[in-house]
């Protein structure tokens, strides 16, 4: 067969072929889309049962409290549907149940991070007028990161804060500021031990990590409007700080490979002065068999320019969905998930942080987690990540130039105006 | 060799041949290839069929994707908005690497955002490509002639080269993080201190070897069947010519062995421009070890039709790759299978 | 041909260098000791170090010492276990319902595509071929960005059709392609002579070929059941916590606490998934080495 050789090009050609001729149509389309106005005016008044969507209630605390609401509401029980335990599969769960315009999902918890994009797509029900929610007991910080555009669009319902773990066998008191705690590097360098660590790893923890020094030292990444603000001499030195430390040895080299965990084995391992985490370490550094730092473990704000520094905001929001056919009992349910008691079970049952600033003076939580007090310093001078609908773009934003920065790939104001341009862009749509 | 086909009892056309099994060339062999093709097409049939739909359909629909906008924000409500017709902006976006400018139009994608990244994923896919398949030809050769020679234990070699290839990447991936952690073993045995996932070439290289790890056994066992392909007495031949050792191999064993190489390294390297499971899990694309696929991958949560455009994108190169190959190369493929029926000219 | 056969050779013919000949075929056996050796460490000494850190007590995961310590078996006790939000119970039975499913399917239709490429002669055939060699070369990523927007839509995202469609995409045409090979060699003289017995070609197919094909088949099935059980890509973007396969639950493995990445569970956990397949692919050796090589050489 002559042709043999001339046949397999043409052949695999015909891959393409087909590809442009047959069939036509198909899938096309765009994401979601369009405000929810008449939506979200929709059902105010409905009551009836409702689902609560949530991740896995990997602490066991969602069951009993459903079961509770269940039995003093008769009429509009509460279904709860678990998803996954991972981020990204919840995300897209719920992208897909808005998506459809189901009416399914009534009550959803979102991860701090997506509320803006969320309210964006337009599938979050505004907390306002008849759908008002009291939010004067909570932490402020909290609400900031449940709210887009100046309106609120979920309850704050768990939260989190960075907690700066110290040797105060070696520290006599605890840094508060930045300089202070460099200062202190000369202690570590005596016991040949590295000095502070955080997650510098290229991932969501950095984005953590650079926004809690651009915030501490007084800058932001975000605007009120929303807009990048990174130019700014504040940004500079708050992204400086890590740059240099990190130049100086400081930070020790391996800690650009760090996430949570790495740097937690670190200071546990007795080779790190300081440690940049979150409360989750206290437990693991006082309990694990192999930590050498079990009764040598202190615990204290994040030091910042002059006082406690600004972490960022972990933690979770609750919400209603815009296609719900029940929102009143929905908010009611919003309401009784954010409760005083709700928020007390929350804490002893499931070591998660509360939003409500009373409950970090409580006796027994504070017996049973001694690290709320330091918490809610830590959440009191708490910045949200940047609530953007963006969010993916603008995390990767700043992980990429962060990364550069510390590691002195490029000058600190270079890798924020680059920061700030890239941020710019994401803004502006594709 | 295989029987001559006679022609098919059934369904014969009245006017086909003879009652002999050897048919006069000419018509016969028409008639013969219209009835056994329309068998072909039934049996066929499912196949394409099924491929159509999970492959035709897909890459259609993304190409239709690939020509629309993305969602945008209404800068009055913060609300989202649809995007409309892009033309081809989206795949000028990705080539020129033109990201969105606040004040409408495009501009240069500063560093930071996937747009930035097209050309550098580009480079580390190349990069990724030809550095593994010559490293696992190379390789692959040196082991499929160990292989080749007869020692006690042979069976055991042989058998031990199929568990990096038996291990899922993904499994492979994660245990090859923990041999490059800071305090892994890696670099206690080697006395190091890398910080292998965390600098560009310590993480190129990680990823690079933990590719060639798992994929070396695939190419040494195709080269090993081409090895034994070549009869014994070609060498014996070529000894008593006196050849030595490297002219044997430059001029027996190379051109002998070479078109099933051409197949192995044709097949290793459109699977190494494809690569994903590894950077993403080893690096998260991190220090410049984003493959054209991570990008896609991290594209798809900003906007779908963005990442239909990068992935066409993709889809594309890959054929090219595939095509100058066949072309150029004289992978023959097809040949190689040997669809051919044995004894047919 | 090997260098100990050739030393020998050497030494049949010339007598006068017999003691050189000698050397020259013990250091040549040495020689090929020592890269068998290289070759033996290079394939085995990850695959131990992860079998070694599965047996390590958690708090010594990061204990380098070669040889197993504080050896334990809690490791696989915590693989198993949900509490932490771990399936991988169930990702074991989701990636051996997936795969089985993918193999069943592409085998079904497989074998009829490969028996006409192997057996008939017909118009188009080489592209047909080239067709199929296409799409078993085809990039996962190309399908995935619709997939995944079209599966939102039908809210297909976590469900089995979602993994397994995708999946035939290329374990089909794998299955064609190496099915074909096999076909090729095998003794087409018996249908012939089955049809001169006055079968159809339909019955002889189903009489004659079909057991002869089987163990051609079987080697084909668990090609295609390792290249399903080892997708990572598709089912990393399609599939949730009910549906997903071993490979993406061993990439999520998530630890007793947050951020916690529990590293000797995850070894223990990829023991699992790996010893089932390294058994499988030493005792179906020499059928897997002809299945990989079918379409290479011959």
């Amino acid at each position: 067969m002559k042709t043999r050789r001339f046949l397999l090009p043409a052949a695999t050609a015909g891959i393409l072929a087909l590809t442009l001729s047959a069939c036509g149509g198909g899938g096309g389309g765009t994401t979601g889309g369009g405000g929810g106005g008449s939506d979200a005016d929709a059902n105010l008044d409905g009551r009836g049962p409702i689902t609560y969507v949530q991740g896995k209630d990997n602490s066991k605390v969602v069951r009993p409290l459903v079961d509770k609401w269940n039995a003093a509401h008769p009429d509009e029980k509460v279904t709860f549907k678990e998803q996954t335990d991972q981020a990204d599969q919840q995300h897209d769960d719920l992208v897909q149940h808005f998506q459809a315009k189901g009416a399914d999902y009534d009550v959803v918890d979102v991860d701090v991070v997506w509320t803006a994009e969320f309210a964006a797509k337009g599938w979050l029900q505004p907390l306002k007028d008849k759908m008002t929610l009291d939010t004067s007991a909570m932490l402020k910080p909290t609400v900031d990161s449940a709210t887009y555009k100046g309106t609120l669009y979920a309850a704050p319902q768990t939260s989190d804060g960075g907690i700066l773990y110290y040797r105060k066998d070696l520290v006599p008191t605890a840094p508060k500021t930045w300089d202070e705690m460099m200062g202190m590097c000369s202690i570590a360098k005596a016991n040949n031990i590295g000095c502070y660590a955080g997650q510098f790893s290229k991932y969501e923890g950095l984005t953590v990590n650079a926004s809690e020094a651009i915030n501490s030292s007084g800058g932001s990444v975000l605007d009120k409007d929303g807009k990048p603000s990174l130019n700014t001499a504040d940004a500079k030195a708050g992204l400086g700080n890590l740059a240099k430390a990190y130049a100086d040895g400081n930070i020790p080299k391996e800690a650009i490979t760090y996430k949570e965990e790495e740097s937690r084995q670190a200071f546990q391992d007795g080779k790190l002065l300081f440690l940049r985490n979150w409360p989750y370490v206290y437990n693991l550094a006082t309990t694990e068999g192999s930590s050498t730092v079990k009764d040598k473990l202190g615990m204290a704000a994040l030091p910042g320019k002059s006082g406690p520094g600004a972490s960022s905001l972990g933690g979770h929001n609750i919400a209603v969905s815009v296609y719900s056919k029940n929102k009143a009992t929905a908010l009611d349910f919003l309401k009784f998930m954010t409760s005083e008691e709700t928020e007390k079970f929350y804490a002893t049952q499931g070591s998660l942080a509360p939003v409500l600033s009373a409950l970090y003076e409580d006796k027994d939580l504070v017996a049973k987690l001694p690290y709320l007090p330091v918490l809610k310093t830590s959440i009191e001078n708490a910045v949200p990540r940047p609530v953007t609908p963006f969010y993916p773009a603008v995390t990767k934003a700043i992980q990429e130039n962060a990364y550069s920065a510390i590691k002195g790939e490029k000058p600190v104001d270079t890798a924020l105006s680059d920061m700030q341009k890239s941020i710019e862009s994401a803004g502006a749509g594709s | 060799m295989a029987t001559e086909l006679g022609p098919t009892p059934v369904k014969r056309p009245a006017s086909g041949g003879t009652e002999t099994h050897r048919p006069p060339k000419g018509v016969g062999e028409d008639n013969r290839i219209k009835s056994q093709g329309k068998w072909a097409t039934w049996l066929l049939a499912p196949t394409i069929l099924a491929l159509a739909v999970v492959i035709v359909y897909p890459i259609i629909s993304a190409i239709v994707m690939s020509f629309q906008k993305d969602a945008g924000l209404d800068p009055a409500t913060g609300l989202f908005v649809q995007g409309g017709p892009a033309g081809i902006q989206n795949y000028v976006n990705w080539l020129a690497q033109q990201c969105a400018a606040p004040n409408g139009g495009t501009v240069a994608c500063p560093p930071g955002t996937l747009g930035g990244q097209f050309w550098s994923a580009t480079a580390t896919t190349f990069l990724f490509t030809i550095v593994t398949v010559t490293l696992e030809t190379v390789l692959g050769f040196w082991m499929a002639m160990i292989m080749a020679r007869t020692f006690k234990g042979r069976s055991l070699v042989r058998a031990a080269v199929l568990v990096p290839w038996a291990i899922p990447t993904a499994v492979t991936a994660k245990l090859w993080f923990f041999i490059f952690a800071f305090e892994g073993i890696a670099n206690k045995l080697f006395n190091t201190t890398i910080l292998w996932t965390g600098s560009e070439w310590p993480a190129k290289w990680a990823v690079i070897i933990a590719d060639v790890w798992k994929t070396t056994p695939f190419m040494a066992l195709l080269i090993l069947a081409g090895l034994q392909m070549i009869p014994a007495e070609v060498y014996e031949a070529a000894k008593v010519d006196g050849a030595s050792a490297l002219q044997r191999f430059r001029m027996i064993t190379l051109p002998l062995v070479k078109p099933a190489l051409m197949v192995a390294v044709l097949f290793r390297t459109l699977d190494a421009l494809r690569m994903f499971d590894l950077p993403y899990i080893l690096t998260g694309g991190a220090n410049n070890t984003t493959t054209l696929s991570i990008l896609v991958i991290n594209q798809i949560r900003q906007g779908f039709n963005a990442a239909a455009a990068l992935s066409t994108i993709t889809f594309v190169i890959i054929f090219l790759v595939a095509f100058i190959f066949v072309r150029f190369l004289g992978a023959n493929v097809v040949e190689q299978s040997g669809a051919t029926p044995k004894g047919k000219k | 041909m090997t260098t100990a056969t050739a030393a020998s050779d050497l030494r049949a013919r010339q007598d006068k260098g017999r003691k050189t000949a000698q050397n020259r075929e013990k250091w040549a056996q040495g020689r090929t000791y020592i890269s068998a050796a290289i070759v033996l460490i290079w394939c085995l000494a990850p695959a131990y170090w992860m079998v070694v850190t599965a047996f390590r007590e958690v708090g010594f995961t990061y204990d380098t010492s070669i040889l197993p310590s504080h050896i334990t078996l809690d490791n696989f006790n915590t693989a198993f276990d949900t509490s932490f939000g771990n399936h991988f119970g169930q990702a074991l039975l989701n990636s051996v319902f997936i795969g089985v499913v993918v193999t069943a399917i592409s085998l079904l239709i497989g074998v009829f595509a490969a028996y006409a490429l192997a057996r008939l002669n017909f118009r188009f055939k080489y592209l047909v071929l080239g067709f199929i060699l296409g799409a078993s070369m085809f990039p996962g990523v190309a399908l995935i960005t619709p997939l995944f927007q079209l599966f939102t839509n039908i809210g297909w995202i976590g469900t089995y059709q979602a993994l397994i469609i995708p999946n035939i995409s290329f374990v089909l045409p794998l299955t064609v392609y190496t099915m074909t090979s096999f076909f090729r060699e095998m003794p087409w003289e018996l249908e012939e002579s089955a049809r001169v017995d006055g079968c159809t070609q339909g019955q002889a197919f189903r009489k004659v070929i079909m057991p002869l094909a089987a163990p051609a088949i079987f080697t084909t099935a668990i090609l295609a059941f390792i290249s399903s059980w080892n997708e990572f890509l598709i089912a990393s973007q399609l599939s949730s916590d009910k549906t997903q396969p071993v490979t993406v639950a061993i990439a999520n493995f998530a630890g007793a606490q947050p951020n916690q990445i529990p590293y000797t569970a995850i070894m223990a956990a990829g023991t699992i998934v790996t010893i089932p397949l390294v058994i499988l692919v030493l005792v179906f050796q020499r059928k897997i080495v002809a299945g990989l090589t079918a379409g290479a050489v011959k």
